[in-house]
């Protein structure tokens, strides 16, 4: 390592006493690391001198593999980038891809994907302060943060059939509609996430250790946060209000109606405090979105209706009896639900080449058959245009953009994630340099580092 | 500013720097000479008019194999290009790759101005240098050294140009086109 050991710094000249820098490397696994990361930092006394941050343990090569498969098939990689708010990255890069083809998506479908990435966002917030707080000594807040947490992503499992590795979004739309129920469970798991907040900020927010260790540690000013190429709530935490929802909006944000919290001072206090107040205004978002979405299809009743289970529905097809079951809607495999026939048209674009059809369809016309095949087939599948496009979401981090270069073929010619955490964790030295050893916890902790998307 | 008054401010300004542009699906992109990437680099942060002091992204794509891929299937060729929507603009068609090997691609963003700008610069393979912007973004020298990492391309004036993805000691660079996706490494101990 380049820091040198051999330094040697007088204290007093006339006392003859002098000081030596101690080196101390945190990491690559450490209790107080919440990812595989190492800190080697230069001491005096407790005060940390220089600091040095290597990364990379976590590297899977996600844009290489991106190159090596379909644009549909990138998915379950994106899941694994920010596994807490895995929503999120499969809206960016699908509305990436999306706007590369030059495709748009129908209403409800910018609706279901707003919802579902604000519910992550709160996950993410909730992951990060109960995890920074549970190094503090708030063992409490980390129960009661991550009982608030399994309230919601059992609501992602309601819509998309998993918790973390969700796959959800697809280019030119998403896997299925949200269940016809879905406002009551989300009015519920909101019930309970606003008691586990206020619980917590009565439990952190006037707790005077907390607020000692966090007030005036890890203080990084706008400019400097802004020249390091830092966003989302780190950045906001400083003063600057740069949130992609509202500079740049996307998808129906526009329409919602919220405000971005900014902080004065920039420290860690400020941070914890930002992202308190961001889970509201995303459950706002989502009360909103929920109010304001376009009504689904009114759906038949399946248990008064003609369910036919789906390998039946082929074998009449195979004998070319498709009149017995036109209109009949396919029993699939449980994570297809949701979207059938009648649910396609408010979930997917109407772009034949960029979507698959509905079991109905498939299985039940040659057109449909056809268009499976298309999509499907090793070689085939989505292809946008040549060309180049970049395009940010708001992650739970900052600033997720994917860029994302295409040569006309059924895979990728090169994708690239700008991932929110590289910036911050490049600022890292500089938040830890002065601060004593104590303060890199909370400092590390509203950092929010996330290996999967830092290293990807 | 919108997409072609950015564009035509930065030709305007340097005429002999900008090679073409175009603002592809609404993406204002300016491609330019390597030699006065710093300067203008250096302009838009500081021009009251673009004030881009978020250096949002720094990456590189290698064209190398660009339109040259073999067919992975036997009716791949049977693909149809998507025709483009009505509501994303397309009134400005995308050049194509460029003539030489690398580009290496910076995002800007102005919060003040909420305007942003593409600047890709071709870099030759027998060069593969560019100059750093690590002397105007601190944040630039860790995605450079990730594109020196990814890529092997070289950032005149960096502080510290090392791997930061990979490790001390691995070999080659895996996102250019002539890393095989399936080439292994042998795996090493700890360094120090």
């Amino acid at each position: 390592m380049p820091i040198e050991t051999t330094n040697l710094t007088p204290l007093d000249e006339t006392a003859g006493l002098e000081t030596r820098d101690m080196l101390l490397n945190i990491g690559p696994a450490h209790p107080a690391m919440h990812g595989i990361i190492r800190i080697v930092t230069k001491l005096d006394g407790e005060r940390i001198h220089e600091a040095e941050v290597e990364i990379g343990y976590l590297h899977r090569g996600f844009e290489k593999m991106a190159e090596t498969v379909d644009f549909n098939g990138v998915m379950p990689y994106t899941d694994r980038l920010n596994y807490v708010s895995p929503l999120i990255n499969n809206m960016g890069y699908c509305m990436a891809v999306e706007k590369l083809v030059g495709i748009t998506v129908p209403e409800r479908c910018h609706y279901i994907r707003v919802i579902l990435s604000e519910i992550s966002r709160i996950s993410d917030h909730l992951t990060c302060v109960g995890a920074s707080a549970m190094e503090l000594g708030a063992f409490t807040v980390f129960l009661y943060m991550i009982k608030a947490r399994e309230y919601l992503w059992d609501l992602v499992e309601k819509v998309t059939g998993a918790r973390m590795t969700v796959s959800y979004c697809r280019v030119g739309g998403v896997k299925a509609d949200l269940p016809s129920d879905f406002a009551e469970p989300c009015r519920k798991a909101f019930e309970e996430t606003r008691k586990v907040l206020s619980e917590s900020d009565a439990l952190l927010t006037r707790n005077r250790i907390f607020v000692d260790r966090m007030t005036g540690t890890g203080v990084i000013s706008a400019e400097d946060a802004i020249a390091y190429g830092i966003t989302g709530p780190f950045l906001r935490s400083t003063g600057s209000d740069y949130d992609v929802r509202k500079d740049c909006p996307y998808a129906v944000y526009d329409r919602l109606s919220f405000e971005v919290p900014v902080g004065m001072r920039g420290d860690n206090m400020d941070r914890f405090l930002v992202r308190m107040e961001e889970m509201e205004q995303s459950m706002r978002i989502v009360e909103q979105a929920l109010r304001d979405i376009p009504p689904g299809p009114v759906l038949v009743n399946t248990q008064t209706g003609h369910p036919i289970p789906a390998a039946e529905m082929v074998d009449l097809a195979k004998v070319g009896n498709i009149n017995a079951f036109s209109g009949d809607s396919a029993v699939t495999c449980p994570t297809l639900e949701g979207s059938s026939r009648s649910q396609h048209p408010s979930i997917a674009t109407e772009e034949k080449r960029v979507f698959l059809p509905a079991k109905e369809d498939t299985y039940g016309n040659i057109e449909g058959l056809m268009q499976q095949f298309k999509l499907v087939m090793f070689g085939h599948g989505v292809r946008p245009p040549k060309g180049e496009v970049y395009f940010p979401v708001e992650g739970a981090n900052g600033e997720l953009g994917f860029y994302v270069v295409s040569d006309g073929a059924g895979n990728a010619y090169r994708v690239r994630v700008r991932p929110p955490c590289f910036a911050i964790m490049s600022a890292l030295p500089k938040l830890l340099t002065g601060d004593m050893i104590a303060d890199m916890i909370p400092t590390f902790g509203s950092v929010n580092m996330i290996g999967g998307e830092l290293d990807r | 500013m919108n997409n072609s008054e950015l564009i035509e401010s930065v030709k305007s300004h340097f005429p002999d720097a900008v090679l073409s542009s175009h603002s592809y699906r609404g993406d204002a992109t300016v491609t330019l000479r390597e030699k006065s990437l710093v300067e203008i680099a250096r302009f838009l942060k500081e021009d009251p008019a673009f004030q881009m002091n978020l250096l949002v992204d720094v990456s590189a794509v290698d064209y190398s194999t660009f339109g040259k891929r073999r067919a992975p299937a036997f009716f791949t060729s049977s693909g149809v290009a998507v025709g483009p929507d009505s509501q994303i603009p397309d009134e400005d068609p995308w050049p194509g790759p460029p003539n030489t090997r690398f580009t290496v691609v910076y995002h800007f963003y102005s919060i003040a101005h909420k305007h942003r700008l593409r600047l890709v610069v071709p870099v030759e393979e027998s060069t593969a240098e560019v100059d750093s912007l690590s002397s105007l973004w601190p944040g630039a020298n860790w995605l450079e050294r990730e594109v020196w990492d990814m890529f092997g391309i070289t950032f005149r004036g960096h502080p510290d140009l090392k791997r930061i993805l990979m490790y001390e000691g691995f070999e080659g660079h895996p996102l250019r086109k002539d890393y095989a996706v399936k080439r292994r490494q042998p795996l090493i101990g700890p360094v120090n």
